[in-house]
């Protein structure tokens, strides 16, 4: 087996393995597995309208994912992605109903004041790190929670409700043709951002000259001191980019899948699963595409087990996390895989 | 005569690769038997082998005639093998005694009793000559302490065999000394000794045999006492090392490195270069000879820029530098081959070409306006392989991939090839062989030939004296002395590198003494 | 329990009438039997399926509530749980609101229910898409044409239960935690505020919106701080948060039996949850009959009479918003005045507002 194979090899396995494990569960609470995972199967590629609500559910990912794999790869962990999506979520909203602007206009000026909102609360925890040497699990932490009860004050006093006014069409990411050729699904421009940014990390990582800073500073802090970088400046940098991508991933939900912004019960999760999508994808630019295409599409299809097959919600998100357990632990898959090799070899 | 230990034949593989092709040892009662190989030639493997850490794949180990299976390093200690490691394994905190019977604690009724084993520690202590304190905390007590506390933990264990881990690499040369004295006096008490290094003199100074072994393979046994350094060095690298680094006489011209009163503060706001001066001009090499912690990794950060300078001016080549940025010093012609290599001189996760250009990325044509080049990047990075013989698969490869030797070559290709005025080199030979220590020091006489100031500094008195054109001797946070290397022994350096004047010293034959009266062990 | 709970309903239906509440009555004793009895299969019966908000299905209160009316439904008029009987689908993001509702419509269901007011946009969104289904959204008020908006008058039903505290504190000391401030919350906290200024103005109420309906933890937080500043009696507005009000009381009365301490339930009765030993905290509960709504609206469209486009109000006339059994826990004396107040309320000699700003 070449290494080839066995890369292409490690992720089939590790998913056959959970689909495996989450059959088990089913059959021990009394579930068909079959008629499960075909429903799961339909709800994520069944129709023209599940795939377009499952594309619709990745793109937020891709950009959660993409900010906690940029803060990572220059030796951050940025654990306030969920934080700055709320305030980008906030922010697109706010932007996007309060002014009356045409859409060439409207709608990039939506989406900057998202990134900007994100990247806003991306400077905080940077600032305190570079500055003062805090920590930013700890910072980053205690701004989601800020970031929350901020928000839906703020809700509250713009709009006077519990949610603000739905964006005006000039700001909105939805696309009636997108919706057509979906069987009027939700799916927006949003993917189209997402991918777009994929390729800007890309380029800033692997291209430009601060793309190396970064990485030399995430790698080893003090060979880039010594070689003369700002690693404070640095510090407040990746944070910033970090937080932007956060905050356009709030975009998404503001101005492509809700149109507005509720008042927040709690978190919405997606920044908190963006930290697993990256590291699913390596902290790699595609990797993450990867890893949001796994999280995004067993999110959404997962829906569809109670509703074709009757599975309750618990054991659906029983069997979700096996999945994503498994493919976590594709490292012990590798090492199996290797060894496995290895007395083949031998023999 | 007997042996005690004898390893026939030894194979250790680890995967594909062979650490120890069949390799044999015999080790004879009542000598110092060397292992000499160069760094990664398989000298810890083997010895990991005979301590129980690693199984063997082929060959049989012997000891006092009998075949054994060694499988853990408590059978090891039970036949009486023990090891003093380079990194001691010592608890700071505790004392002596406490280190000594940590883990295997003489109980009675569930409590431990101290004073029997403080007592066993002294008799010991004082039956090989080791003048070490039961009762001394670990913190409180010098590195020549700290490792006769190793020494004895061995003997106190019923240690007969007592393998030396480089035991040399932390100790001053009088500690050296006396450690030797000790390795006599316990092959006097019938001990055996397998002595770890690949320090060609320390070989020839003690030890009985000298087993060699080049890149995992046993090369043979010589006598000492019919061999030199130049076919011990020969043995070992696999082709002719010439030894003593030749040079030219220096040419020093004008003045590039100008310290004045200089006080610099450790991260605890502890002063650690307290008024020092020194100077360093075009041509010549200055070697900064002392012992570790009197101030030179301060002294280094203060001239590079990465520590805040509290007293005192810093000039090159007339441009007061103090209180500069790094990146400003640098583009003032500043090069500097980090101590620590790992930590500070390379990003070991980036591939040698991206190691290549550290220093030069932010200029062009590395990089223009914002996007790197990194086309231009990979072409330098092959020019540095080339030229300083870096041995690599390529300049995609991870830096950490690279042996010692050849990361140091690269850094030295990275900082030379900048073409700096100054080059501070610090330890720039820590932990290499010979191969790569010779290659190194040519490079840094032929930076000095080419006008260059070069600043070394060194905790081996060997390279100090072997490189430097003047040697200034640091002692606590001061250049107490400068000395020329011609006209210097070792003797002389270390006293003054334990803080001795040379008005304490005179000369009995070829010695260089403390008078009368003077403690060779006050600090 | 279940029949004495019917009965009470029974009788207030019976003594206000109204066109609605009769046919509720009906249905309900109806239904009781059905439940109980094997049941016909109803020709004309419309299928009916629900989409909860976040709370999910069990969360004791108007979920749960919504779906033992589509339960009931369904057995009365012998539908299977499944495709083309009835069903509901857990949500567990907003962002399943949608595709969940649109799951539902694909299933062919003749009336798909949207608990919540967080459902208003989805359920817009999805009827305009499918103007050929039915909708019904609960807690908020839609214009949309295929879309039947029920909605409550929580403020009569809290005005009862404030009247009630009113007269059953000891410390005048009354406290209302609420989850988050939205009107259908603030109608309770008005209705409450009014009904114990109504009995007597000098009662001070401590008011704390949690700013959730899942955080139990919240809510004991809350409850802990009223009882301790000497609340005796909480009335919570606030789902699964109140759960928490629940644990705190329970808490203190297991640790001291003889603390005068009282919770008031909402939406479903919630005296299983006061049980505490031989005690129990619950003094009453005010009932969002969500399960009567639902089912009455099913009938509708049964009759080809779904009002759609239309907002139905349900208040104590309709039979919608009463008080639980207090199971002895209200003197017979305090009922009777409750009773009173309940049919001013009806009469409309008593005007309830909305707004807590009022």
């Amino acid at each position: 087996m070449s290494n080839r194979v066995i890369n292409l090899l490690v992720p089939v396995i590790s998913i056959i393995l959970g689909l495996i494990v989450g059959a088990i569960v089913m059959i021990f609470s009394g579930y068909d597995p079959v008629t499960a995972y075909i429903a799961l199967w339909n709800g994520i590629f069944g129709d023209a309208y599940a795939i377009g609500e499952t594309i619709r559910q990745i793109s937020p990912y891709i950009l959660a994912g993409l900010a906690v794999a940029f803060a990572f790869r220059a030796g951050l962990f940025n654990i306030g992605v969920e934080g700055q999506l709320i305030v980008g979520w906030f922010a697109a909203a706010y932007v996007g109903s309060a002014f009356d602007l045409p859409k060439i206009i409207h709608l990039p000026f939506a989406l900057i004041a998202a990134a900007l909102a994100g990247a806003l609360w991306g400077l905080v925890p940077g600032i305190l790190k570079a500055a003062l040497r805090v920590h930013e699990v700890i910072v980053t932490i205690m701004m989601n929670y800020i970031a929350l009860h901020v928000v839906n004050a703020l809700i509250k006093t713009v709009s006077g409700s519990y949610k603000t006014e739905k964006i005006h069409e000039t700001a909105s990411l939805r696309s009636e043709f997108l919706s057509n050729i979906t069987d009027y699904s939700t799916l927006h421009y949003g993917i189209l951002v997402a991918l777009a940014m994929v390729g800007v990390m890309w380029f800033l990582l692997d291209k430009t000259k601060t793309g190396y800073e970064l990485k030399s500073v995430g790698f080893n802090e003090h060979a880039s001191q010594y070689a003369g970088m700002n690693v404070n400046r640095n510090i407040v940098l990746s944070m910033v980019i970090s937080g932007a991508f956060a905050g356009l991933a709030g975009s998404m939900e503001a101005l492509g899948t809700f149109g507005y912004l509720a008042n927040l019960g709690g978190f919405t999760g997606i920044g908190f699963d963006g930290i697993a999508v990256a590291l699913l994808g390596a902290n790699t630019p595609l990797g993450v595409i990867f890893g949001a295409s796994l999280f995004g599409s067993l999110k959404y299809g997962a829906g569809n087990m109670p509703n074709e097959a009757g599975v309750p919600t618990e054991i659906v998100s029983i069997i979700i996390a096996l999945i994503i357990f498994f493919v976590a632990s594709g490292y012990i898959i590798r090492v199996i895989l290797n060894r496995v090799n290895k007395k083949k070899g031998a023999k | 005569m007997e042996y005690v230990i004898e390893m026939l034949d030894i194979r250790k593989e680890f995967g594909n690769f062979v650490a120890n092709d069949n390799i044999t040892l015999q080790l004879k009662k009542g000598e110092i038997h060397a292992l000499l190989g160069e760094n990664g030639a398989g000298k810890s493997t083997l010895m990991n082998v005979l301590f129980g850490l690693y199984q063997p794949e082929g060959g049989e180990i012997r000891v006092r005639g009998e075949k054994v299976a060694i499988s853990n390093p408590n059978i090891a200690n039970n036949l009486g093998i023990g090891m003093v490691h380079q990194h001691f394994m010592l608890v700071e905190n505790l004392t002596v005694t406490e280190n000594i019977i940590l883990g295997n604690e003489p109980k009675k009724m569930g409590i431990i009793n101290i004073q029997d084993a403080a007592k066993k520690v002294a008799e010991i202590s004082k039956l090989y000559g080791l003048n070490v304190d039961p009762y001394a905390k670990i913190a409180d007590i010098s590195v020549g302490m700290q490792q006769r506390v190793e020494i004895l933990k061995t003997l106190y264990r019923g240690a007969e065999i007592l393998i030396f881990d480089e035991p040399t690499a932390s100790l001053t040369p009088q500690e050296i000394d006396e450690l030797f004295i000790i390795m006599k006096k316990l092959i006097e008490e019938n001990k055996s000794i397998i002595l770890i290094t690949h320090k060609l003199q320390e070989i020839m100074d003690v030890t009985d045999r000298v087993t060699v072994i080049r890149k995992g393979q046993g090369i043979g046994t010589v006598i000492t006492s019919e061999t030199n350094p130049e076919e011990l060095a020969t043995l070992m690298v696999g082709r002719q090392v010439i030894f003593k680094t030749e040079k030219g006489p220096a040419f020093p011209a004008d003045e590039v490195l100008h310290i004045e009163n200089l006080v610099v503060e450790d991260y605890r706001g502890v002063s650690k270069v307290k008024g020092l001066n020194l100077s360093v001009r075009k041509g010549e090499i200055v070697g900064i000879a002392g012992i570790d912690g009197n101030g030179q990794s301060e002294l280094i950060e203060a001239i590079t820029g990465l520590r805040k300078v509290k007293e005192g001016k810093i000039s090159i080549n007339g441009k007061d530098i103090t209180g500069k940025r790094p990146r400003e010093i640098t583009e003032i012609g500043l090069g500097h081959i980090p101590q620590d290599r790992h930590k500070h001189g390379l990003v070991l996760e980036f591939s040698v070409g991206y190691n290549a250009a550290l220093q030069s990325y932010y200029h062009e044509p590395y990089s223009k306006k914002g996007i790197m080049n990194y086309k231009v990047v990979s072409e330098k990075a092959k020019k540095i392989i080339d030229t300083y013989d870096v041995r690599t698969q390529g300049e995609h490869e991870p830096a950490r991939a690279l042996s010692g030797g050849n990361q140091q070559k690269l850094i030295i290709g990275r900082e030379v090839e900048r073409d700096p005025d100054l080059l501070i080199a610090a330890l720039p030979t820590r932990g290499l062989d010979v191969g790569a220590i010779e290659f190194i020091h040519k490079r840094l006489i032929e930076q000095r030939d080419n006008g260059k100031a070069v600043l070394l500094i060194s905790f081996e008195l060997d390279e100090v004296m072997n490189v430097s054109d003047r040697i200034a001797v640091i002692y606590d946070g001061q250049i107490v002395d400068t000395v020329n290397p011609s006209e210097t022994t070792e003797q002389e350096l270390g006293l003054l590198m334990a803080g001795h004047q040379k008005s304490e010293m005179i000369v009995v034959g070829d010695e260089v003494v403390l008078k009368e009266g003077e403690d060779p062990n006050v600090e | 329990m279940r029949k004495s709970k019917l009965g009470l309903a029974l009788a207030m239906m019976l003594v206000i009438g109204g066109l609605l509440g009769a046919c509720g009555t009906d249905k309900g004793k109806e239904k009781d039997e059905g439940a109980t009895g094997s049941s016909e299969v109803n020709e004309n019966a419309v299928s009916v399926a629900m989409v909860t908000d976040t709370g999910g299905v069990d969360d004791k209160s108007f979920n749960q509530s919504a779906w033992k009316g589509i339960e009931e439904y369904g057995k009365k008029n012998g539908l299977e749980k499944g495709d083309g009987g009835y069903d509901y689908l857990q949500s567990n993001d907003a962002s399943e609101y949608a595709s969940n509702l649109n799951r539902l419509v694909r299933r062919d269901f003749d009336v798909v229910y949207g608990i919540g007011f967080l459902l208003k946009d989805a359920i817009e969104t999805i009827a305009k898409e499918n103007p050929d289904a039915m909708f019904g959204l609960v807690d908020e008020e839609s214009d949309v044409e295929n879309v039947a908006s029920i909605m409550f008058k929580e403020q009569e039903g809290a005005f009862l239960a404030g009247a009630a505290a009113a007269l059953m504190t000891k410390s005048d000391k009354i406290g209302f935690v609420g989850g988050m401030e939205i009107p259908v919350i603030e109608r309770f906290h008005a209705g409450f505020v009014a009904g114990v200024a109504a009995v007597n103005p000098d009662i001070k109420v401590d008011v704390q919106y949690t700013g959730n309906f899942d955080k139990a933890e919240d809510g004991k937080a809350a409850a802990n701080r009223m009882y301790t500043s000497g609340v005796d009696i909480i009335f919570h507005a606030a789902g699964g948060t109140g759960n928490g009000v629940f644990s705190e009381a329970k808490e203190r009365k297991a640790a001291n039996p003889d603390e005068y301490i009282w919770v008031i339930g909402v939406d479903s009765d919630q005296y299983d949850e006061g049980q505490v030993g031989d005690h129990n905290i619950t003094l009453t509960s005010m009932l969002k009959r969500v399960d009567l709504s639902v089912m009455s609206v099913a009938e509708l469209a049964e009759k080809d009479e779904f009002p759609g486009g239309e907002i139905t109000r349900y208040g104590i006339a309709e039979g919608m918003i009463e008080l639980a059994d207090s199971r002895g826990a209200i003197p017979q004396d305090i009922l009777d005045k409750i009773d009173e107040l309940s049919k001013k309320i009806v009469d409309g000699e008593i005007e309830v507002p909305e707004d807590p700003k009022q």
